[in-house]
């Protein structure tokens, strides 16, 4: 018998694969269509404002209903991020996910996809990826935490 | 400015921008989780108890993509990605990508698509940064070196 916890799993499964499917069709696992959009200064690929344009077109109306809700369609908690504050971290990380982006190609959804793909370039950049988000875990807890841990006893 | 006609794939990529939305309005109203993929990936690192199978579900749910599209799609329609990277350039790329996406708290997805779609100042400040980041390194690999 399923309950409700399956149909979670089963959803997630099913919300992942079509967002897997979504960036196959859209061209965002082809680094150099990435490539060729940042490119404004060379032979411009327009393709991926369309790709934006088209999720948030969508997006838009999904998240207004969201906003005025309290829960989910079946009840449950529904996760709105809280954060306000426009600090340091958002801009030197982004910018760092930016360069990154611009250097090979790939941003984190696609990468996975690929990688799946059978693409050997793919891999490796998941793997250092990975080693990258670890390496920001390891900070966070070892060198962030103990000084805002320290500025808090003072 | 000129038009990479080419490569210009704007149905496909208009259509395959409608699914990513989809998706992310099926996640927030359904799960009620934020679709961004750096977000849910990090947060496998290291896994936390009552937290990770939703993640790992979406996950192989991404993974499974290329199989089912592969099944569906016909050959011809299938274009080969371009990579023009080095690998010493990808495992560059590939470390400011997992160091600067959990700094940010978000990627293309997280902000670009869903932090947008609900109009969060964060998020419009992220995907500026990250994009005009993107610009720029583009214009030095191709036009300054």
């Amino acid at each position: 018998m399923l309950n409700k916890n399956h149909l979670y799993r089963i959803a997630e499964f099913v919300v992942g694969l079509l967002f897997g499917l979504g960036l196959m069709l859209s061209g965002m696992t082809d680094p150099g269509k990435v490539i060729g959009f940042l490119d404004l200064f060379g032979t411009w690929d327009p393709s991926l404002a369309l790709v934006m344009g088209g999720a948030i077109m969508v997006g838009f109306f999904a998240f207004a209903v969201a906003k005025k809700r309290t829960a989910t369609f079946f009840g449950d908690a529904l996760h709105l991020p809280t954060h306000m504050d426009l600090d340091k971290k958002l801009v030197i990380g982004s910018l760092l996910f930016g360069a990154g982006w611009g250097l090979a190609g790939f941003c984190p959804g696609p990468a996975l996809v690929s990688m799946a793909d059978g693409q050997p370039k793919a891999l490796v950049f998941v793997l250092a990826m990975l080693v990258g988000m670890l390496g920001f875990e390891l900070m966070d807890r070892f060198v962030h935490a103990p000084r805002k841990a320290k500025l808090n006893a003072v | 400015m000129n038009i990479d006609w080419a490569h210009f794939t704007p149905f496909a990529s208009l259509a395959g921008g409608i699914i990513l939305g989809v998706a992310s309005a099926i996640f927030i109203l359904v799960n009620g989780r934020i679709l961004g993929i750096s977000g849910i990936l990090g947060g496998l690192l290291p896994p936390k108890s009552g937290d990770s199978s939703w993640r790992v579900f979406f996950l192989l749910g991404m993974l499974a993509a290329p199989t089912v599209f592969h099944a569906v799609v016909p050959v011809q329609y299938i274009t080969a990605p371009r990579m023009d990277a080095s690998g010493w350039m990808v495992i560059a790329a590939g470390l400011l990508v997992g160091i600067g996406t959990r700094y940010a708290s978000g990627c293309t997805s997280g902000h670009g698509v869903c932090g947008l779609s609900r109009l969060s100042p964060r998020s419009l400040v992220a995907t500026l940064s990250f994009m005009g980041a993107g610009f720029v390194m583009v214009y030095v690999l191709r036009h300054i070196l």
